[in-house]
């Protein structure tokens, strides 16, 4: 095995063309646990942590989204983006434990690509781009387009995560998650639901409940149409409950969960549409509390 | 590979790292400090919690190689001049040491919180130590202890 050190993103770029079979590692929380239990013996580590430029954010061209370094650790997300970036905050005070927080970030769980990963629900439900580069250029792939199946993603063997782009919130976001206990759970399956007034859509997330992590689309489309259709962004009406059932029956059909060690299908599915009509709830009394008289139609935010 | 880094406030220099090594590993079988312990190898644990660069982390899922240059203190650089660091004596005093081999992480979590937040509440507490797990089912002891040296810092005994 070899150890690279890059001392700049174009020493990376360059290393990971060279060795496109390299391992990128940077907060380790996924790599050293399978070399620690032989489960991987790769021909090089990448290691991406001697990069300042991974580790900070900044806000994108035009202002809506935050560029954030692939290797920002979640404990910065969770103490300094709350603001912008609240589905992700609240994904991210879910990871693990305050060690792991402090080293792991959004690069990692793109780059590992489990459909428990608990950052993507967010990222789904908020809208996002991964910044991926190599030495050939630059290309932002949608997150939607990201996750091809189990921990695998869109990313060619030469190219390194450089940020994620993740849409600023323009209204409130929730994410919730299933485990055995708050601490150190790998998420038997995890919601992410995002409110979107200025565009007057709802977008969602599913973890661990799929091949991949995915959007609830037909559940969306429902209730995009229902949410319209009852002027409910203007009236700021209590959703219906029997609106609130199909949405979290249409968000348990989008599973396709698997039995496993932390739980069955049944479960999951059950939990998911559980878990999409809370946060719906949740959103919505957010919405209706604070956000509302920003976004009546046909008036600027 | 050798690496080289500063542990507890002292240059060191390890030979022969492997690359794939864990930095517990350099520490507890290069370095001669078995203080910070080995259990889960997988971060779920926290009984190898250091602090690299000030920061508190698993050590087991830390490349040795990327601790070259950084700042590394264990459970043995907590005290100075041989005596006990306060959160030390604290777990001494309130009886939270049982088998033993979650305190070393116990106390390195424990030390960074009362450095950090001086006057934690009981979710503060238990929030900063939900990555360490303790199999002796101690908690009550240990949260009497985090408290007990909270209320000592702050006195300045």
């Amino acid at each position: 095995m070899d150890f690279l050190r890059p001392a700049t993103w174009e020493e990376a770029l360059a290393a990971k063309a060279e060795h496109p079979s390299a391992v990128p590692i940077a907060g380790g929380t996924d790599v050293m646990v399978e070399i620690n239990f032989d489960h991987r013996r790769p021909e090089y580590l990448l290691d991406l942590t001697r990069i300042g430029d991974l580790q900070t954010w900044d806000t994108v061209p035009g202002g809506d989204a935050v560029r954030l370094g692939a290797s920002v650790p979640y404990t910065r997300i969770m103490e300094n983006l709350r603001g912008e970036l609240p589905g992700l905050a609240l994904a991210a005070h879910t990871v693990a434990s305050p060690q792991i927080r402090n080293r792991g970030g959004v690069g990692g769980n793109l780059g590992t690509a489990s459909p428990a990963g608990d950052a993507h629900p967010a990222l789904l439900a908020a809208g996002a781009e991964v910044e991926a580069e190599s030495v050939r250029g630059t290309r932002l792939i949608p997150i939607d387009d990201f996750y091809t199946g189990v921990k695998r993603n869109a990313l060619a063997p030469d190219e390194l995560i450089r940020a994620v782009r993740v849409q600023k919130a323009d209204g409130p976001q929730q994410f919730s998650k299933v485990g055995t206990r708050n601490a150190m759970v790998i998420a038997v399956c995890a919601f992410g639901l995002a409110l979107h007034p200025e565009t007057r859509t709802v977008r969602t997330g599913i973890g661990s409940a799929a091949p991949t992590p995915i959007r609830a689309r037909t559940a969306e489309e429902f209730l995009n149409a229902a949410l319209e259709g009852g002027g409910f962004w203007d009236n700021g009406k209590i959703i219906t409950p029997s609106v609130a059932k199909r949405f979290a029956e249409l968000s348990a059909a989008a599973c396709n969960p698997i039995d496993d060690v932390r739980g069955t299908a049944d479960y999951r599915r059950h939990a998911v549409g559980v878990m999409a009509r809370r946060t719906l709830m949740w959103t919505w009394e957010a919405y209706r509390a604070t956000g509302r008289d920003a976004h009546r139609k046909g008036e600027v935010a | 590979m050798r690496v080289r880094f500063t542990v507890n406030g002292r240059p060191q220099e390890a030979d022969d790292v492997w690359e794939g090594e864990s930095l517990l590993y350099v520490l507890r079988e290069r370095l001669g400090l078995p203080g910070s312990k080995n259990a889960c190898e997988q971060g779920e644990c926290g009984s190898c919690t250091v602090r690299l660069d000030g920061v508190p982390v698993c050590s087991c899922l830390v490349a040795a190689g990327q601790a070259e240059g950084r700042e590394v203190v264990t459970v043995e650089g907590l005290g100075e001049g041989g005596e006990l660091a306060p959160v030390q004596q604290a777990f001494i005093d309130a009886g939270a040491v049982q088998c033993g081999f979650c305190t070393p992480g116990l106390l390195v979590a424990a030390d960074d919180m009362l450095q950090r937040n001086p006057n934690p509440t009981d979710e503060d507490i238990r929030e900063a130590l939900s990555g360490n797990l303790c199999r002796c089912t101690g908690y009550e002891k240990i949260m009497d202890a985090v408290r007990l040296a909270a209320a000592r810092q702050s006195e300045g005994v």
